[in-house]
């Protein structure tokens, strides 16, 4: 996984409640079996639509979506994360996340960042009255910055250094290996098996 | 102090714990299906690693499967490499694998509670949202993303940051004609479709333990739509019972008498204390369907589409103008006039043998409304070949409805099942979301008895609606 550290760019307000992973990235999409080629997915629906926020020529390039409560609801699809990513998203601030998207999206490098919904109107209305300003997201001071707005936020303590350092689960895990085997020795025998060994 | 039900199955699987990080949890069953998994494959490939416990390993195809022609190649290529890719990879790594024209294939979350590799007090995941199905037997089940898929394949653990508890109690009877489709849209309608975020939802009370092992799963599966981590009931002697004899519970014996004896410690202390707690009067529900597009958008049937100018909270009005607006409706119009394209009735919600059941009951001897194309596509192979047994197929047939092959299906459109834009849907799954059926397609979330019952009059109603004259061929005549 890639590390992040700090990151300074432009901002998108996506000023929508509920935003489900389906309308992130549409259940036709999903028939890919690589992890990239997402972008074009992205929105997709909302995208047909030249008003969409996407589609605005002054919000090209830019790599923070601020989003509105409860994005990334609904199914558990990391394509949905690695859509944000193909395009070139860094960060999604929203008031809340659902839970298995805000997962997927740590153990994938995107920086979900939770502030209070007064904090997220204030990100939303500087980007909408000033497209070019930039957003600074610092996981290392656990901060969000831009003119006139400086929002420290939480991330827990494990979450914070495994992106920081752009560690990879598994082999953390695989170093647990003696408890692994230790837990396997005394699991009951009458726990279910999908075939005999 | 007392410990929750999903505490206790929790701890009895902590690997490791350790200050200041998460648990380990591990995993005692790990479901596969072709959309959320190669990426995972192909994440041990590049790794070099194997499947650590391909005994705790178990694969069906579903999403993408058709439900006509199975014998036939998939025309879509797309789809057909998918299903290719989950074969070659089990194949690979030894997983057992159930594909399309197998016995054993279907809805992966209808599929392993049939086989009974679902057991009280396991830790259950899949790369679904809605492996909370498997918690209704007391397993603590939640769906993961691919990356997770691809620890647990490697690892067979998880490592998981704590969740809080949220008790549901359900008391009383609930109402005729009111099923557990309708209880679990009337709580989403009422705790919100974030309601349940960081939540485990523990299930009880006297209506929940009068409820059938389908209609715990019915309710568990939808807990996901809550926001929740998973959705859990206590095991109990309904749950033995369903058990008891499946390909894979104990054996009758020594192992069967542990795991009851286990089985019956999984119930939440009396002096527990949960972190939030809802208490519902059965009593007072009635037949529940959705108006917009999320599953929290939802009213009793007898009532109208609500007026967004009535909701204080401005993100909620907002959300319900959008709704309407994708949903063709009008506040102030009564749901019951709300006419429908299509219905369909299947899915890991209400895809199982006794849906199918309650909707062929409605149906029996009465036909399809004209225009209308109803779709009865069961949750797999085992609970078509049941309900085949039964005649059930007989009744859909001869009211005019498709009998189709077991799968997703229509549930999300990733096969040909789908809406045409515009087309508007009663439907027995779990998102009503934009295009979630299909491009432009429109969904109303519904129980099976009230899917039946709409496809008879062509627009939304429960089967206290129908009349004797809705009747023409006598009953019993199939
Ligand atoms: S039936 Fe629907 S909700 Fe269930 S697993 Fe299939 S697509 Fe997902």
């Amino acid at each position: 996984m890639e590390a992040f550290t700090t990151h300074t760019g432009r901002a998108v307000p996506l000023r929508r409640s509920n935003v489900d992973t389906d309308q992130i990235i549409p259940a036709h999409w999903l028939k890919k079996v690589t992890r990239d080629g997402f972008e074009d997915g992205l929105f997709e629906a909302w995208r047909k639509d030249p008003a969409f926020v996407l589609n605005q020529e002054v919000y090209k390039g830019a790599t923070v979506l601020v989003a509105g409560p409860d994005f990334g609801t609904g199914s558990s699809r990391e394509h949905a994360v690695w859509a944000l990513q193909n395009y070139g998203f860094k960060a999604v601030i929203s008031s809340r996340f659902a839970d298995i998207f805000r997962g997927n999206s740590l153990k994938n490098g995107l920086l979900t960042v939770v502030l209070p919904q007064e904090t997220v109107d204030r990100l939303q209305k500087l980007a909408e009255t000033d497209p070019t300003a930039e957003v600074t997201v610092d996981l290392v001071g656990r901060q969000v910055r831009a003119e006139g707005i400086t929002a420290d936020f939480e991330l827990d303590e494990n979450a914070r250094w495994r992106l920081l350092e752009g560690l990879d689960d598994i082999s953390l895990t695989l170093r647990e290996e003696s408890s692994i085997v230790g837990y396997e020795a005394n699991r009951p025998s009458f726990k279910p098996r999908t075939v005999e060994v | 102090m007392g410990r929750t039900l999903a505490e206790k199955v929790w701890d009895d699987h902590v690997v490791r714990r350790a200050e200041g990080e998460p648990d380990l949890l591990f995993i005692d069953l790990h479901l596969l299906h072709e959309v959320t998994s190669p990426q995972a494959f192909d994440g041990l490939r590049k790794a070099g690693r194997q499947v650590r416990r391909t005994d705790l390993t178990i694969a069906t195809e579903d999403h993408n499967t058709p439900t006509l022609d199975i014998d036939k190649p998939i025309a879509d290529p797309v789809s057909r490499t998918q299903l290719e890719t989950l074969r070659k990879n089990c194949a690979e790594f030894g997983v057992r694998l159930h594909p399309l024209g197998d016995v054993e294939q279907g809805v992966v979350h209808v599929v392993g509670p049939q086989l009974g590799l679902t057991q009280p007090g396991t830790t259950v995941v899949c790369g679904d949202s809605h492996t909370s199905t498997h918690g209704a037997f007391g397993a603590l089940a939640f769906g993961i993303g691919t990356s997770q898929v691809e620890h647990v394949l490697a690892t067979q653990t998880l490592p998981l940051a704590p969740f809080k508890t949220m008790a549901i109690t359900v008391e009383g009877e609930l109402p005729d004609g009111v099923t557990a489709k309708d209880l679990i849209l009337a709580i989403i309608a009422r705790i919100g479709t974030g309601g349940g975020q960081g939540y485990v939802l523990e299930y009880r009370g006297s209506a929940i333990e009068k409820l059938s092992m389908e209609a715990r799963m019915t309710i568990c599966n939808m807990s996901i739509e809550a926001g929740a981590r998973a959705g859990m009931i206590a095991p109990d002697a309904t749950t033995f019972d369903y058990l008891r004899g499946r390909d894979h519970a104990p054996a009758d014996g020594a192992d069967w008498d542990a795991a009851v004896a286990y089985w019956k410690t999984l119930r939440t202390d009396d002096d527990a204390v949960f972190d939030a707690e809802v208490v519902i009067d059965a009593s007072e529900l009635a037949p529940f369907v959705t108006w917009g597009t999320n599953p929290g958008q939802g009213a009793p049937l007898s009532s109208s589409v609500p007026d967004p100018a009535s909701y204080e909270d401005v993100s909620e009005r907002f959300a319900a103008e959008k709704a309407l607006e994708y949903m063709g409706l009008t506040a102030g119009q009564p749901l019951r006039e709300i006419a429908v394209d299509t219905v369909f009735v299947g899915s890991c919600t209400n895809g199982r043998i006794e849906d199918l059941r309650s909707a062929a009951a409605t149906l029996e001897g009465r036909k399809v409304a004209d225009g209308v194309r109803m779709l009865v596509v069961p949750g797999s192979v085992r609970v078509s070949l049941e309900a085949v047994a039964e005649g059930l197929d007989k009744v859909f047939t001869a009211a005019g409805a498709e009998w189709r092959h077991a799968g997703c299906s229509m549930c999300l459109g990733m096969n040909p099942d789908q809406l045409a834009p515009g087309e508007r849907s009663a439907s027995t799954s779990n998102r009503n979301f934009e295009g979630r059926q299909g491009k432009g397609g429109r969904t109303h979330l519904v129980s099976p008895q009230v899917a039946a019952a709409t496809a008879v009059l062509g627009h939304l109603a429960s089967p206290a609606d129908l009349s004797d004259a809705d009747v023409r061929t006598p009953a019993g005549a199939r």
